[in-house]
């Protein structure tokens, strides 16, 4: 480690977390809450549990370093504990509501759906398609998909992670990661596509 | 659109992640190609996913809010 408490490997952090060194717990939240935080968010969907999460991960994360074997990077360690913090609470929301807010659309072993919506609205810039509003509706499609697909779609697309991290953090294999991302994918397209057409009409009309 | 063509339409939608992942073998990702060249249907279903990828992946991720990192300072006693 450095005098300034920045450190520059992760054998180095993880050295100096083994040895109580503040700096060290500092360093491992100033790299990690927002993603911790940001994932949390899109999994639960609300700013409150996902604060609380965040919260817990890290409190059971510096209770339990001696314990870390670094057979995985730390920031991984850390998304499996924020993901299974994440669904504990909606296994506990689940059990609350008589129907699953998570499943609207039937199981999510449903067989892939065949789009009807063949609108090309793909060409139109990025910025001409995403304001504040159309951001929401691709959260509210988020949270609408199965939590399965929901955590698959949201580590790989959003958070950027790798299909064998993915795996890691949900402890399945990168084929079934592979295999609910695709779902995932096809789902918010067949969700999403009526939306951004209607979209593409609207700015096709008023340019 | 005869049968054929329909069962090619509906391999090219199992293995469209693969594709626009980069993932699917050489053979596979040629055969597809042909096939988009003609549907223009196939074509519309690639476009569209591929751009919805991008648009949550261009999503900057927020960073965490000022009173979160406060509260979450206290919690961990670093402040």
């Amino acid at each position: 480690m450095s005098d300034n408490g920045t450190f520059a490997t992760e054998a180095e952090l993880l050295d100096g977390l083994r040895a109580g060194d503040a700096a060290a717990y500092r360093r491992l939240v100033e790299l990690n809450s927002a993603n911790v935080y940001n994932v949390a968010l899109k999994l639960l969907g609300d700013e409150q549990e996902a604060e609380d999460v965040l919260q817990e991960t890290f409190l059971n994360a510096f209770e339990a370093i001696d314990r870390f074997e670094g057979r995985s990077q730390l920031s991984t360690w850390l998304y499996r504990i924020a993901y299974n913090a994440s669904l504990m609470r909606l296994r506990k929301r689940k059990q609350m509501t008589t129907f699953s807010l998570d499943q609207p659309h039937g199981p999510d072993d449903d067989p892939l759906l065949e789009s009807q919506h063949l609108v090309d609205w793909s060409t139109l810039p990025d910025d001409r398609l995403l304001n504040a509003e159309a951001r929401a509706e691709m959260d509210r499609a988020i949270a609408e998909l199965p939590e399965t697909l929901r955590s698959a779609f949201v580590l790989r697309d959003i958070q950027g992670l790798s299909g064998a991290e993915t795996a890691e953090i949900l402890g399945i294999t990168v084929q079934a990661v592979k295999n609910r991302l695709h779902r995932a994918r096809l789902k918010l397209r067949d969700r999403l596509s009526d939306y951004f057409a209607e979209r593409a009409r609207g700015l096709h009309v008023t340019a | 659109m005869s049968t054929d063509d329909h069962e090619t339409c509906r391999k090219l939608l199992e293995q469209l992640s693969d594709y626009l992942d980069g993932e699917l073998e050489d053979t596979l990702c040629a055969e597809l190609e042909a096939h988009l060249a003609h549907c223009p249907d196939c074509r519309i279903m690639v476009d569209t996913t591929r751009k919805l990828i991008l648009l949550y992946r261009s999503q900057s991720p927020a960073a965490l809010p000022a009173d979160v990192r406060d509260r979450l300072y206290r919690v961990l006693k670093l402040s």
